[in-house]
């Protein structure tokens, strides 16, 4: 058991490091799946396998590969001129440091960290759809409507200013974004709900760069 | 009809109301201003007309009648002072007397004034005049008629000095005004002594006013210094304020000045309205004055002192004073008005001697001859072309038959010409009255000269210097030749070009002096012996007619006495000057006999030089006292104030430079530079402020893990 | 195995996060550092209900849930900003966007 974790945690920890610290932004994006996967593994070793697997599909599935996207096109894959870290690095690493000495000065000083660990609970995914439909059910819409106001949010920021650009992909693209979200808060799980919605949320800015890549290539 | 007591203020409101019209109407409109003016004083006229018949019809009750009108003006404490005005007998007499009077003088103004730029002017200032004296005569309250009387000083000043470009005539502005302030300063004092002990200023205000029995007694009954009553010091003081006001002696310096204003303004002052205001003041406050106190006002034995005592021997020595003073003068307007400070010394006796009436019916009948006169006077300059001098006059009876007339019967009512006209008749009064008088015959017992020398023997002399003087002064101006023409190449060319003749006025001026001439005459039979209606009237009796009373002792007497001393002042006169014709270069008949005292008299016994040399002169010294400590004390120490506050200034000045502003910019800089190092912290980098973030996060987790362990 | 192994890695997880968000130049890595700390904080929660006397309550996987949920929208959000601003500056260097400043 404490091999396990002490494997997945280093596993974490190296993969995290790796992804805030490497040269190539591509390299940091793998980086932080791996780190991303590393913390399913765990939540699946806290016996929350629910969440795991939602930590799979949203995190490496969605926001991965949204953040490689967007390494893409921001053409942050080239390697830089000058330094990756800002000229006051040490000064973010020594705050980081103070922050993780206080908060395990606090872990270390709290009776709580000091529990046993219970009895296996077996929390099913019925018993957690259940709770979101009937007491967490303001919750879920809530959640829904802030996803739609993201998405749509979104897709809004990242439009092309220029009005001549891409009119009919926008139309398009909206008109799939309404129907993606809309599946939303039908969907009777949650994670799904959330994956159709990073899903979209992800395909709004591959939208549309591409025309604009696609002229700009032309214009070369 | 008659004028209900409530709207009694028209009568003054009026005119005021003019006055402060015209004094908004520009200088042109010259027909508007005297159309304004005249149809006030008409209409005033007239509401008088009604208030007079209308106590008329009262004046049979028994006891004296006042109707008032009183009203609360201010609370003093838990007091209402009261103002209000009154109507009774002698109130309506000088109400009828002075709207008339006035109206003819506002009309004569018309012609006498057609010439003057400053035409709407003199109608505002003239209006004001007889609104003011209005007030005077309808007060019911002594501050109220002290305020009037303020206004009517005020009016007179504007109107003696109308002519300010003269000098002469700007000093005789100051001179009145500042004599007449000399009395009523006093006047107050006695207005303010009369409050403290009464507690009213109200005359009549159904038993609680200040001339009702009650206050009366108390106040004779209350010694003050002397062994006099109360009432009698405040009776002096309010009489030294008509002292000034009538011109008595010592303070009728200011009248023969006053000769500078306009020839109607010296008719309206003279005649109708300010000098007899003092009289009118005396008769209204004359239950004050007569208020005998008793055994408290024993001065010497026998004699109750009253105020009026005071008021008789003054009047009767101003009387005789000035009618001496008058035989010299040679200006008409001089002669006149010495004349009418020696007439008003007459009412003044009168009213000491015999009571209200005897002194109002003097009042009344002076009013309008000497109205009379002074109008004349005013006709006979303006034909003389602007000649004031009765040497540069003489003949004016062949180129001004009108006036010649009109003023031969103002002369003959002023001597007191007998039977016919009303001078004699009041004249008459009063010798009778202070033949009978007590006072007349105190020093009697003690020496010769007091045989000699009592108001009524200094009444008798005065009404010969009367006759005297005003044949002298006719002799002068109407008889013997023009004498203007000797010096015709001196005056007449800045006179009218061309003839300089006499001329005849305009019959807007002799229609009022033949108006007046009539009641110079008509008014004596209203108070003769006979039928002594005015007295009566005054008085609150029905008259009675008897001709019987013409023949008693002392009324036979004195008629005979004035018949006998007006006849030889005329013949005296006549003899002196009336025989042969008068040449202008030689000197006066009287001055060739006796030049000592004429020279004497010319110079009007030298009161102006004493006063002078004493009241001036000292006044002068102590404003230069005044001066020299205004300048070395009171100005070094306003230099030395100033300059300490000059130095402080500096001081504050250096302090405000060197510490304040330059602290407030140095705070400002500090303020700035502040901002400018806060800015950096705003430097608009996301991560410097996530560090920022970081490092609180930290710093709150201390806080708080320290935190909980201290508690 | 005790509790405070997970808070402590999970501190440390938050540390790296906070760190690389603090010195990185790219926007994109700021909001990856982000990312790392928002699960750090979920590895918390996860922890604490599986640590908690009564895991059968399940509100620490459903306040999870919610946080993914939540998380993902930023991150969509996040991102479509970074785009703009490249479209609109053309970098992500963060030193360079400051025009926010005082």
């Amino acid at each position: 058991m404490q091999a396990a974790f002490a494997i997945i945690a280093a596993l974490t920890l190296v993969s995290a490091i790796a992804a805030m610290s490497l040269r190539n932004l591509v390299h940091c994006a793998l980086c932080l799946a791996v780190a991303f996967a590393g913390l399913a593994a765990m939540y699946l070793q806290l016996d929350a396998q629910f969440v795991g697997f939602a930590q799979v599909l949203v995190y490496i599935g969605a926001v991965a590969i949204l953040v490689v996207f967007a390494i893409l096109l921001t053409r942050s894959g080239q390697p830089v001129p000058h330094s990756v870290v800002s000229r006051s690095w040490i000064a973010g690493v020594a705050i980081a440091v103070l922050v993780f000495c206080v908060l395990t000065r606090v872990i270390l000083s709290s009776s709580v960290s000091q529990r046993s660990l219970p009895a296996k609970p077996s929390p099913t995914v019925r018993e957690i759809g259940n709770q979101l439909m009937t007491w967490y059910v303001l919750p879920l819409q809530v959640i829904g409507l802030l996803l739609t106001a993201a998405t749509i949010g979104a897709v809004i920021i990242a439009m092309n200013e220029r009005k001549s650009a891409g009119g009919d992909h926008r139309v398009t693209a909206d008109q799939g974004h309404g129907h993606g979200h809309l599946a939303a808060p039908t969907g009777l799980n949650e994670g799904n709900a959330t994956s159709i919605a990073s899903e979209t949320g992800s395909e709004s800015p591959a939208h549309y760069p591409q025309p604009e890549r696609e002229r700009e290539v032309l214009a070369k | 009809m008659y004028l209900d007591i409530k709207y009694l203020w028209l009568i003054p409101a009026l005119p005021l109301l003019a006055a402060g019209l015209i004094a908004v109407t520009r200088q042109p409109h010259r027909r508007f201003a005297a159309a304004l003016a005249i149809g006030a004083m008409a209409i005033s006229f007239i509401l008088a007309c009604f208030a007079f018949a209308g106590t008329l019809g009262r004046s049979s009750a028994a006891t004296s009648f006042h109707e008032t009108w009183n009203f609360n003006w201010f609370q003093i404490g838990e007091n209402w002072f009261r103002l209000g005005w009154v109507l009774d007998p002698l109130a309506a007499v000088m109400l009828v007397m002075v709207t008339f009077v006035s109206l003819l003088i506002f009309i004569y103004s018309v012609g006498y004034m057609a010439h003057d730029e400053n035409f709407t002017r003199f109608f505002c200032f003239l209006s004001l005049f007889a609104a003011a004296m209005l007030g005077v005569v309808i007060a019911n309250n002594l501050l109220l008629l002290f305020m009037c009387w303020e206004l009517v000083g005020l009016a007179s000043y504007l109107l003696i000095g109308f002519w300010y470009q003269k000098p002469s005539a700007a000093a005789a502005a100051k001179k009145a005004f500042i004599t007449t302030r000399i009395g009523d300063v006093v006047f107050f004092l006695g207005i303010l002594w009369l409050y403290s002990q009464a507690g009213t200023l109200l005359f009549y205000d159904g038993g609680s006013g200040c001339l009702e029995q009650n206050a009366l007694n108390e106040l004779a009954t209350r010694a003050t210094i002397a062994g006099l009553a109360v009432s009698t010091g405040i009776g002096l003081l309010i009489f030294c304020g008509a002292i000034g006001k009538s011109g008595q002696v010592p303070l009728h310096v200011w009248l023969p000045d006053a000769m500078e204003g306009p020839t109607p303004v010296s008719a309206l002052i003279h005649a109708a309205t300010m000098v007899a205001a003092g009289v009118f003041l005396v008769a209204r406050v004359y239950p004050l004055m007569s208020a005998n106190g008793g055994e408290v006002s024993n001065w010497s034995p026998g004699i109750h002192v009253s105020a009026l005592t005071v008021v008789a021997w003054v009047g009767a020595i101003t009387a005789v004073f000035a009618a001496c003073i008058a035989v010299a003068q040679t200006d008409i307007k001089r002669i006149l008005a010495y004349s009418t400070v020696s007439q008003l010394g007459f009412m003044m006796l009168g009213l000491g001697v015999g009571g209200i009436a005897v002194g109002m019916f003097h009042l009344i009948t002076h009013a309008f001859f000497k109205a009379l006169l002074f109008l004349g006077a005013g006709s006979v300059i303006h034909g003389c072309h602007e000649e004031q001098d009765i040497r540069r006059m003489g003949g004016l009876k062949k180129y001004m038959p009108v006036t010649f007339a009109t003023y031969a019967i103002g002369m003959m009512a002023l001597s007191g010409v007998p039977l016919f006209f009303s001078g004699f008749w009041s004249k008459d009064g009063i010798l009778e009255k202070a033949h009978e008088w007590s006072g007349s015959h105190w020093p009697a017992t003690s020496s010769v000269l007091g045989v000699l020398f009592t108001p009524f023997h200094l009444g008798v002399f005065a009404a010969l210097l009367t006759a005297f003087y005003m044949t002298r002064q006719v002799c002068y101006v109407f008889l013997g030749n023009y004498r203007a023409n000797g010096h015709a190449s001196a005056h007449a060319g800045e006179a009218h070009a061309g003839s300089n003749e006499p001329h005849e006025s305009p019959r807007v001026m002799t229609w009022p002096l033949i108006i007046l001439a009539a009641f110079a005459i008509l008014l004596g039979f209203l108070g003769t012996p006979v039928w002594p209606w005015f007295q009566s009237y005054l008085n609150g009796i029905a008259p009675d007619f008897e001709f019987g009373r013409l023949f008693e002792g002392p009324v036979l007497f004195t008629l005979a006495l004035s018949t006998f001393i007006v006849t030889a002042g005329v013949m005296l006169a006549w003899w002196l000057y009336g025989q042969k014709p008068i040449q202008s270069d030689e000197p006066d008949p009287l001055e060739r006999i006796r030049p000592e005292i004429f020279g004497l008299l010319r110079r009007k016994f030298f009161i102006d030089e004493v006063y002078e040399v004493t009241v001036i002169r000292f006044n002068a010294w102590w404003a230069r006292v005044c001066d020299g400590l205004d300048f070395w004390f009171w100005n070094g120490l306003v230099h030395a104030i100033g300059y300490l506050v000059v130095g402080l200034a500096w001081i504050d000045q250096v302090f405000d430079q060197f510490v304040i502003n330059l602290g407030f910019d140095e705070g400002c800089k500090g303020a700035a530079r502040g901002g400018k190092l806060l800015s950096r912290l705003q430097n608009g980098r996301v991560q410097d402020y996530l560090r920022v973030i970081g490092v609180a996060l930290a710093v709150l987790v201390l806080v708080l893990i320290w935190g909980c362990r201290a508690s | 195995m005790p509790l405070h192994y997970y808070l402590i890695f999970s501190a440390l997880l938050f540390a790296v996060g906070l760190a690389g968000a603090l010195t990185r130049r790219n926007a994109i890595l700021v909001l990856v550092g982000i990312e790392l700390m928002l699960n750090a904080a979920n590895l918390n929660f996860i922890a604490f209900w599986r640590y908690s006397p009564d895991p059968n309550a399940i509100q620490g996987i459903l306040f999870v849930i919610f946080s993914i949920a939540i998380a993902a929208a930023e991150a969509a959000v996040g991102l479509a900003l970074i785009i703009s601003i490249y479209r609109h500056y053309k970098t992500t260097n963060l030193e360079k966007m400051d025009s926010l400043k005082g």
